[in-house]
C-alpha cells in the first residue's frame, strides 16, 4: 500500500508544492493539508513546508502554531506521527514546543539563499534512517530567519541524546548554534531542517538528488525497516 | 478606557543582529557615545470591557512572545499614554 503523505499549506506557504512533489518523486502518495481543516485524513506522516506563514507576523511561526490543523498535528506528533518540518515548518515546531529552542534572525541580517553542505549526524529519526551518519549531502538553504538558538543545557542535552540531526559545514549561513541545521524530538520521529531538501530532488533543478532521502526514510520507517 | 501594554525584548543572552546594526549606524549621524543597542517590541491591547492583566500575562506567554529567546513585561496605562493618544 502507498504511504500517504500529508502536505499542509498555510497562508504564505511557499514550499509545500514542491514539498508535495518530492513526496511523490519518493515513492509516496502526497495528500494536501489546509491550515484551516483539523482533520488529517489518514495520513501517515506529515510536512510543514517552508514559506512565510501568516506573514511572519510576530514571530516566524508564531501564529501557524494556533492553526486548527497544528493542535491535530501537535497531538498526533506527541503520539509517534512521523512529522518534517522545513524551514519555516521548522520554525513553526519550535514555536508549538515539538522541537526546543528557536530560530532567530540571521546574525548577519542576510538572507542566505546557497546551496549548502551538511553532514547528517543522525540517521536514527524516522526522517533520516536511508544515510549513513557522518553522510555528507548538498541540500539548498535560503532563510532569513535560520539562526537556531538555545540555552547552553538545551544544546547540551541534545548532542548528548544524539537529537544533533545535522550540521553546517563548509561554512555557517546564518550563525546557527554549534552550526545546527536540524534537531529532533527525543522520540525521533519530529524532525525540524533549516535547509529545503524538497529543493534537491531532481537533476533538472536541484544542486544534487540528496534530498531524496529524508522522503524515502520516512517510507521505511512507515513499513518499519530498521534504520 | 486604559490599555494593556506588553514590551517585548530579546532575552540578555539572544544575541540581537538589529539592534547591532542600528549601533553600527549611529557614528554616521555623529553619535559616538551609545554602548549598545536592543530593539524590542511594544504592543498595546485593549479589552472590550475592564483591563484585564491576568489575560494580558497569558496572552503574552503564549503568543506575544516567545520565552525561549525572549521576555516580556505587562503594565496598564491610561489612554492619555498609548501609541493613539500621541498620534
Amino acid at each position: 500500500m502507498t504511504a500517504r503523505v500529508g502536505v499542509v499549506t498555510f497562508p504564505g506557504s511557499l514550499d509545500d508544492g514542491d514539498a508535495a512533489r518530492a513526496v511523490r518523486i519518493a515513492g509516496a502518495e502526497p495528500v494536501r493539508l489546509w491550515h484551516g481543516d483539523p482533520a488529517l485524513h489518514g495520513v501517515d506522516a506529515v510536512v510543514l513546508p517552508g514559506g512565510f506563514s501568516y506573514g511572519d507576523y510576530l514571530r516566524c511561526g508564531a501564529i501557524a502554531r494556533f492553526a486548527p490543523v497544528m493542535e491535530t498535528i501537535v497531538d498526533a506528533a506527541r503520539g509517534g506521527l512521523p512529522v518534517l518540518g522545513i524551514c519555516n515548518g521548522f520554525q513553526i515546531l519550535c514555536e508549538a514546543h515539538l522541537l526546543p529552542g528557536a530560530l532567530t534572525r540571521n546574525q548577519h541580517l542576510h538572507f542566505r539563499n546557497r546551496d549548502q553542505f551538511l553532514r547528517i549526524e543522525s540517521a536514527g529519526t524516522a526522517w533520516t534512517n536511508a544515510f549513513q551518519p557522518g553522510q555528507e549531502v548538498l541540500i539548498p538553504v535560503k532563510n532569513g530567519e535560520g539562526c537556531y538558538v538555545a540555552d547552553p543545557a538545551t544544546l547540551d542535552q541534545l548532542e548528548g541524546e544524539g537529537r544533533v540531526v545535522a550540521r553546517y559545514i563548509g561554512g555557517n549561513p546564518n550563525g546557527s548554534q554549534r552550526d545546527i541545521a536540524a534537531i529532533t524530538n527525543s522520540a525521533g520521529n519530529v524532525v525540524g531542517i533549516m535547509p529545503h531538501p524538497e529543493h534537491a530532488v531532481e537533476e533538472l533543478t536541484g544542486p544534487s538528488l540528496d534530498g531524496l532521502g529524508f522522503f524515502t526514510s520516512v517510507l521505511k520507517h512507515l513499513v518499519g525497516a530498521p534504520a | 478606557m486604559p490599555r494593556v501594554v506588553v514590551d517585548v525584548m530579546l532575552k540578555p543572552e539572544i544575541l540581537d543582529p538589529q539592534g547591532q546594526a542600528v549601533a553600527n549606524a549611529l557614528p554616521r549621524l555623529g553619535v559616538s557615545d551609545v554602548a549598545s543597542v536592543r530593539i524590542g517590541r511594544r504592543i498595546e491591547i485593549e479589552f472590550t470591557g475592564e483591563p484585564d492583566l491576568d489575560r494580558a500575562r497569558e496572552i503574552a506567554d503564549k503568543l506575544l512572545a516567545n520565552p525561549v529567546i525572549e521576555d516580556y513585561t505587562v503594565r496598564l496605562v491610561e489612554a492619555d499614554e498609548t501609541a493613539d493618544a500621541r498620534s
